[in-house]
């Protein structure tokens, strides 16, 4: 016993390299599953506010390019909600008069506190929570698309997994033929991303549309993602290599809208009920 | 607590606030990124325990975990580092020997000196790093032009503190 102490004693430097190295494995590993409420990541509040404050400082210079943006999205809501007004003024329908069917999707409104779009696994950090009715698993978009997913939340900031997370995937659908496939990110250029798993037999072409299939019920169906650049497809693949152009800038995220889903409990428990037969 | 105990504390938060707040933005042509805070382990007093190194090379790697998401990542990589400088001092010792008291700095040892101190614990710092959050070898190339360019930037920028920091005596 005594000469395994000694052994132990003698090599201590290597034995304490050794479980500080396993301890941040396991802690890679635990970081890596999906959702989860945790404290050691920028959503507490120390961090938070820390980013929050070099976030802060970088904001002063695009503010006026933010103000823009934010005014010509008030235009275009405007003009849809008259649109739509015009529209739907003779008609009937369910879709119209259940309010559980219209107030199906809430949306709150959030600012970016930090920000990457660089590294492989690109995270964004929000500043509402749990106290806003932020939920892990919800979806997030902004006026120009879809943004990403959340991981985790704290009471008052919210970790987002971006659309640049090479783990992320998305449930995607050309919007002019009706296929859908999985938007996932290949780690290269933050401006594109790839839709993967639309067999052959299909014909998109650059210039179509990508947009959030809501096969999922957490995005809303419709939501752009970016439009098709450049289509290949390898002999004797099954699907094609379809690189899509972003249509969020993620490099100038300032404000973002965290999408609630209200009948997303309804939705998933009738799919798994349908599952168990 | 000493003099340079009091001044290391000091360092230390320098230069996580330095990386989580400036460099963390601060990436040249998409690839060039700066880790800087590996210079604090780096930096630290030649006689200094190799046990408290690494613990100290956790707790700076864990705080810069907690700001870029990546719980570990950095703390790994950082610890490797802490563990293997000592080795690395030892093998690379100039002839006499080093100064007692003095830290591994470029005034102090020279610029041949500081430069085959650096790099190659500098590299495997991003080595390590870029391969663990590439999640593997699959875009090897991709991964090493970054790890490349990344330590040609934050060799740099090591440098540049380097001449700008008071010769300490």
């Amino acid at each position: 016993m005594e000469r395994l102490l000694n052994f132990v004693y003698q090599y201590r430097a290597f034995f304490t390299f050794l479980v500080l190295q396993l301890f941040c494995g396991w802690l890679i590993v635990e970081n890596n599953q999906y959702q989860n409420t945790k404290f050691f990541n920028s959503s507490n509040r120390l961090a938070a506010n820390i980013a929050g404050f070099s976030q802060g400082v970088r904001e002063y210079f695009a503010l006026r390019k933010i103000n823009v943006a934010l005014a010509e999205e008030n235009a275009r809501l405007r003009t849809r909600l008259e649109q739509r007004t015009q529209s739907f003024y003779q008609l009937d329908t369910r879709e119209l008069r259940d309010p559980a069917i219209i107030n199906r999707f809430e949306y709150v409104s959030a600012k970016v506190v930090s920000n990457s779009t660089h590294q492989f696994k690109n995270y964004i950090t929000i500043d509402k929570g749990q106290a806003d009715g932020v939920q892990p698993g919800m979806a997030v978009i902004s006026h120009e698309g879809a943004v990403g997913k959340v991981k985790s939340t704290s009471q008052h900031f919210s970790v987002l997994i971006s659309l640049l997370n090479i783990d992320e995937h998305v449930s995607a659908m050309l919007k002019r033929t009706g296929h859908f496939g999985t938007v996932q990110w290949d780690g290269l250029d933050p401006r594109y991303t790839q839709l993967r798993f639309i067999p052959r037999h299909v014909n998109p072409l650059p210039g179509d549309t990508v947009v959030t299939s809501g096969y999922n019920a957490i995005f809303p169906p419709g939501i752009l993602v970016g439009i098709v650049q450049d289509v290949k497809l390898k002999e004797e693949a099954p699907f094609y290599e379809i690189k899509v152009e972003l249509a969020q800038d993620f490099g100038r995220l300032a404000f973002v809208d965290v999408v609630k889903s209200n009948l997303k409990a309804e939705q998933d428990s009738l799919e798994t009920k349908g599952e168990m037969r | 607590m000493t003099r340079g105990g009091i001044l290391s504390v000091v360092y230390f938060f320098m230069y996580l606030l330095l990386q989580v707040a400036l460099l963390k933005k601060l990436v040249l042509f998409d690839v060039a990124f700066c880790f800087l805070y590996v210079a604090f382990v780096l930096m630290l007093p030649i006689e200094i325990n190799v046990v408290w190194l690494m613990l100290v090379g956790f707790l700076l790697g864990f705080f810069v975990d907690i700001f870029y998401d990546s719980l570990g990542l950095h703390t790994f990589a950082l610890v490797l580092v802490a563990y293997l400088r000592n080795y690395w001092l030892a093998t690379i010792t100039p002839q006499g020997g080093y100064d007692s008291g003095q830290g591994p700095t470029l005034a102090v040892n020279g610029m041949q000196w500081f430069l085959v101190y650096t790099v190659p614990l500098v590299f495997v710092h991003h080595a390590v790093l870029f391969f663990i959050e590439a999640g593997g070898f699959g875009l090897f190339w991709f991964t090493m032009l970054k790890i490349l360019s990344s330590l040609l930037f934050t060799v740099a920028t090591m440098l540049i503190l380097q001449y700008l920091a008071p010769a300490r005596s």
